[in-house]
Parts: structure tokens; C-alpha cells; sequence
């Protein structure tokens, strides 16, 4: 790859000679001419290309920034003396394109920046409004008799968060129990009151741990799955087959789902809350020297069923929850490849983030109702 | 009083926010008609067949569906209109969670009072009369491109709509499978006097089976022809009709296309 250059008149020719190659360094025109020609009164720059050898991408990159140099200073580009092959690849590489795209509107400011982001987040809310409200529509449609729900997706919603989801909620219900009653030990042992972790492990799962960690899991195993399901059907044109046909696709896909996590939500949590005392039971008579008996008695005193409930009601709620976030997210999954894996995401980590903040407001309810 | 023409297009605009696709579009769709959109590449085809059918809202004028502003509609007036209008998307867009048979089924079960068994006749009809008998157990992802292709035409006349709306037809099909799927457009429009609305730039099957052709320009973002596609050919009111009909960039020479077109093109096809 050699470049030269040489100046008649008023003109700048560019000696092109040798292979021109993208795996060897190229120079850039404008540098190269800028510091070779420097203070020259040129008009023109044409090219000798008498000794050039193969050629690729690397030597048409050097002559387009060899137009672009032209036009910017207002110099005629010759290229006359090119091979007629590269003359046309310059040629479509300046076609004015068949439509022009509108660029978009510049922000400047800071504020308008905090401006966009407030006014994308109030849209947001209120989509997100308008599907909760869909959503209500559909199920007082539904109680109505105004259509007819899909019972198939509702069993199959059933099926899969009932029987498929027992192991892992039983394994993490099973190790927060241990976890629960471990700490429980050190620190109940410290003050002679080893007796009371079953209270603790007891109190904790039922009123807490069960609901919130079978929420948790679902959101992340159910919730991602409605959304790249129905994303994956966003992206193939099935959601809008069933608008075309008049089929609401929130009567049709969202409320079986939702309704089938509703249903299987506290039963999921009930499981949990029994697998997690037991995690805990086998923790306190293996480090306490607790009897089963001792374990069960102290459990059953002082635990009421409103604290069984609690966790009953709050898992009930978080399968709402976590149904229409990842009914929601798959319903507004964009065109591209990896819109389905945003959904996912999205659903999950909205999942999540509802599900506590839902858990913190039934805890602030709870002790303001004395429940 | 003249009856309304199955579909009507009055000063339509389309619009993504603030970026104009199409503006000034006014055309009627006749009775029994097969009236192809045409255009190049991102000319707004898929984007003004979006808006025919209801899924887009015009950002001004009027889409007549037998008379009835679709965008406008509520209710249970969207859905009468809903029914009788089918949609053949680009890919099928049959739900994949459903058999061939529960497909064609759920528009019957959602807009007709028929019991599961005169449904399930339906559906062996519908699937027959697209090749398909005997498939009603498969599911999409169980049988080819082509054949998806098919099913999903016979979900989309499910309820005997008065007008279909195809979207690219033809695109992902070998030319013998496309050209089977032009005669069944031809056939449905002869045997039932269905107005068929295709979004195509497919030349054959555009020559094949259009009575009128629409053309969308994109560089003056309206519609800048509609007529015959051999007549748009063989007097083009633009450069870009030109072009686009005889496949050229503007300075080669052009290939010779098929002469037979619309309402003949099946009789001459089986003659």
C-alpha cells in the first residue's frame, strides 16, 4: 500500500500504487493531504492509479474521505483516472438514499431531559393503569357470563404452578426454615430461651417468609414465562390475529393466567409455610435438644390463625401481582430479537418490586389493625 | 340509494407520532374486487394495512368499513364489523398453543351459536378446502411454511368474511407454493364473491391477481398510481410506477411480465 502525492497547477494528484488491503494500516486522507499539501492553493484533486494493485474496502474507505475532504473544502474530485469498477462503488456510495429520515428533535437542556423521563414515567403509570383496568373489565365480564374463558390455559396455568412448582418451592421454603430457626438458636440460646424458635420459625414463615419467598420464586418462574410467552406472540402477530378478530387478548390470555396463579398462589403458600417449620423443626431438635412434641407446642400456644392467614391473603395477593406484571410486560414487548428477554426481565423485577412493597403496606396494615 | 362500497379510504394520514408515512390517501375497494397495495420496500404497505383492518388509528381521515367508520366503533359495532372482515398475516400468526382445528374454531365459537360438533364440520370444511384435510389434530409448528400459510387462510374465511385482507401473501414461499395460494385467493374471490384487499410487491402474483393495483410512493409519501396493473405498466403516471412494474433500477432493460390479469387469470390458467 503506497500513497503519494503531487501537485501541478493548482491541482493535487493522488499516486495510488501497490495492494490496498483492510489488514494493513491506511493512511487518512485529510491528514495526508493536510500534511503534505499544506498551504498549497489546490482546486482540483485527482488520482493516478497507473500502479495500483488489488484492492478491497480499505482503499474505497480512503477515497470516500477523500470526497467528503473535497466537499467540505470545495474542491473538485476528479476520478476520471479511477478504474471504472471503483468509480461506480463511489457513485452508490453518494446515492442520495430514497427516503430521507427525519432527524429527531435534539434535547439540550438537563431539564428537558428530566422533563422526558417524567412525562415517560406518568405514560407508563398510566398503561399500566389502563391494563389493571382491562383487566377488571374482562374478570366482571367474566363473573357476568359475557364470555367464555379459555379453561384449558387456566388448567394448564393450574398444572404448572401447582405440581410443577412444588420442588423449588418446597427446597426454599425447606432452607429458609432451616435458615429462620438457625438464627433463632444463637440468638434465643444467649438468653435461655431456646425454646421459643419454634415460635419464631412459626411466626416468621406463616406471617412472612412463606408468602413472601413462594412470591418471589413465581415471580421469577411464572412471571418471566406469561411474559415471554405472550411477548413471543407479540412478536408473531398472534395477539394481533385475536384484535383483528374482535377477541380481546386480555379476556382471552391474560385473565386465565392470572386467575390460575390467583388460585394456586395460596395453596403454594400454605405448602411452603408447612415445609418451612418443618425445615426449622428438624434444625431445633438436632442443635436444641427440642422434642417434636416441645417444637409443636410452642409453635401451636402462641401462633393464631390470623397469622396464617396473613400470609395466606398476602400470597393470594402477590399471584395477582405477578400475574398481570408478566401478562402486562409480554403485552407491550417491542419487534427485536431481544424485546422477549426485555419482557422477561421486566416482569421479573417488576414482580419482584411490587410483591415487597405489597408485603411492607400489609405489614403497616397489619399493626395499625392489630391483625 | 347506491350501496357503500365494502371499504373505503378518505384523506387518510399515517403517522408514527410526528413522522408522516403516508398522507392524502383516498381510494374505494369495489365488491368482488381483488385491489393489491403495491410499493416498494417500507413504503407503509404493512403500516396501511394495519390501519384497514383496525389496528392502527388514522392520525386524520376516514377508514368506511360498508359505510362505518372503524376507528370510531365501540363495542359490539367494532365487532360486527370485526366479523365480517378476515386477516391472513405474513407469517400465519396462528396461535401456536392451539391445534389447526381449535384455530379455525374460535372465531366460529366466539360470533356463531353452532354446537362443537356442527363447529368441528365447519372446520374439516375450511381445512379441506385449503388442502388440508386430515390436519385438524396438527399443531403450527408441526407442519411446513406453506402449509401454515394455508390454515391460517382458512382461519381468516372462517366465518365467510365479506372482505380478506392479505399481508404479503407470497413472501417465504417456493414460486409453486405461492402461486398455488394466488389461485386459492382467485378461487375464494370467484366461489364466494369475497373482496380480497392483498398487500403485495410480488410482480407475478401482483400480474396474476389484481383487478386494481394501488401504488405507494415513498419519496412523495402518498399514493401516486391506482389502476390495472397492465395499465399502470404499460402508461405509467410516474417514474417510480415505471420502475416498479417492470423491475428496473431505471436504465436496464425491462423483462416482459405475465399479460394475464385478475378476474381471467384462473379460467386462463385452467385453459
Amino acid at each position: 500500500m503506497q500513497v503519494d502525492l503531487r501537485q501541478t497547477d493548482q491541482a493535487l494528484v493522488v499516486v495510488l500504487a501497490g495492494d490496498w488491503k483492510l489488514d494493513l494500516p491506511a493512511p487518512r486522507f485529510e491528514r495526508l493531504v493536510e500534511d503534505r499539501a499544506e498551504g498549497a492553493a489546490i482546486r482540483s484533486v485527482s488520482f493516478d492509479a497507473s500502479a495500483l494493485g488489488s484492492w478491497d474496502s480499505s482503499l474505497l474507505t480512503f477515497l470516500s474521505q477523500g470526497l467528503l475532504y473535497c466537499e467540505a473544502k470545495g474542491l473538485e474530485f476528479r476520478e476520471d483516472s479511477l478504474p471504472e469498477n471503483i468509480v461506480r462503488l463511489l457513485e452508490l456510495a453518494r446515492a442520495v438514499p430514497e427516503q430521507e429520515i427525519e432527524p429527531e428533535p435534539k434535547i439540550v437542556s438537563r431539564i428537558d431531559r428530566i422533563g422526558m423521563r417524567v412525562i415517560a414515567a406518568w405514560d407508563a403509570f398510566l398503561v399500566s393503569m389502563a391494563f389493571v383496568g382491562a383487566f377488571v373489565s374482562s374478570f366482571s365480564r367474566f363473573v357476568r357470563r359475557r364470555f367464555r374463558l379459555r379453561w384449558k390455559d387456566f388448567w394448564l396455568v393450574v398444572q404448572s404452578n401447582g405440581f410443577g412448582a412444588l420442588p423449588i418451592v418446597g427446597l426454599i421454603a425447606f432452607l429458609v426454615g432451616l435458615i429462620i430457626s438457625f438464627l433463632g438458636a444463637v440468638v434465643l440460646q444467649q438468653f435461655g430461651a431456646g425454646y421459643y424458635v419454634s415460635y419464631l420459625v412459626g411466626y416468621g414463615m406463616l406471617r412472612e417468609m412463606g408468602a413472601l419467598m413462594t412470591g418471589i420464586i413465581m415471580a421469577g418462574r411464572t412471571g418471566a414465562a406469561f411474559a415471554a410467552e405472550l411477548g413471543s406472540m407479540k412478536i408473531t402477530e398472534e395477539i394481533d390475529a385475536l384484535k383483528t378478530l374482535g377477541i380481546s387478548p386480555v379476556d382471552h390470555l391474560v385473565l386465565p393466567r392470572v386467575l390460575g396463579l390467583f388460585v394456586m398462589m395460596p395453596m403454594l403458600t400454605i405448602y411452603a409455610d408447612f415445609i418451612g417449620i418443618i425445615g426449622g423443626m428438624i434444625v431445633a431438635i438436632a442443635f436444641l435438644d427440642l422434642s417434636t412434641t416441645q417444637f409443636i407446642g410452642g409453635l401451636l400456644t402462641p401462633i393464631v390463625l390470623s397469622d396464617a392467614l396473613l400470609g395466606v391473603i398476602k400470597g393470594t395477593v402477590f399471584g395477582l401481582i405477578i400475574g398481570l406484571s408478566g401478562c402486562m410486560r409480554g403485552l407491550q414487548t417491542g419487534k427485536d430479537a431481544g424485546a422477549v428477554g426485555q419482557s422477561a426481565t421486566s416482569a421479573v423485577v417488576t414482580g419482584i418490586t411490587l410483591i415487597i412493597l405489597a408485603n411492607a403496606v400489609f405489614d403497616w396494615l397489619a399493626v395499625l389493625l392489630n391483625f | 340509494m347506491k350501496p357503500a362500497p365494502p371499504l373505503e379510504v378518505r384523506d387518510l394520514k399515517m403517522a408514527y407520532g410526528g413522522f408522516v408515512v403516508m398522507q392524502d390517501l383516498s381510494f374505494q375497494v369495489q365488491r368482488g374486487e381483488i385491489f393489491v397495495i403495491m410499493g416498494g420496500s417500507g413504503s407503509g404497505k404493512s403500516t396501511l394495512l394495519k390501519h384497514l383492518i383496525g389496528l392502527n388509528k388514522p392520525a386524520e381521515g376516514t377508514i368506511l368499513f360498508d359505510g362505518e367508520d372503524l376507528s370510531e366503533a365501540e363495542g359490539p359495532a367494532r365487532k360486527s364489523i370485526l366479523s365480517r372482515m378476515g386477516v391472513l398475516y405474513q407469517n400465519g400468526a396462528l396461535w401456536s398453543g392451539l391445534t389447526l382445528a381449535e384455530n379455525i374454531a374460535l372465531p366460529l365459537e366466539e360470533y356463531t351459536t353452532l354446537d362443537a360438533e356442527a363447529i368441528g364440520e365447519v372446520v374439516s370444511l375450511k381445512l379441506a378446502l385449503v388442502g388440508l384435510r386430515g390436519f385438524e389434530s396438527f399443531y403450527p409448528n408441526e407442519i411446513s411454511g406453506g402449509m401454515r400459510k394455508r390454515a391460517a387462510l382458512a382461519r381468516a374465511s372462517a366465518l365467510d368474511p365479506e372482505v380478506l385482507f392479505f399481508d404479503e401473501p407470497s413472501s417465504g414461499l417456493d414460486p409453486i407454493t405461492a402461486s398455488r395460494l394466488d389461485d386459492l385467493i382467485l378461487q375464494l374471490r370467484d366461489s364466494f364473491g369475497t373482496t380480497i384487499v392483498v398487500v403485495s410487491h410480488d410482480l407475478a402474483s401482483i400480474f396474476r391477481i389484481a383487478d386494481r393495483a394501488l401504488f405507494l410512493d415513498i419519496k412523495h409519501k402518498t399514493m401516486t398510481a391506482l389502476g390495472s396493473p397492465v395499465e399502470l405498466r404499460d402508461k405509467p403516471p410516474s417514474d417510480e410506477v415505471h420502475r416498479f412494474l417492470t423491475r428496473t433500477s431505471g436504465d436496464g432493460p425491462s423483462p416482459a411480465p405475465p399479460q394475464v390479469t385478475g378476474r381471467n387469470a384462473l379460467q386462463s390458467r385452467k385453459s
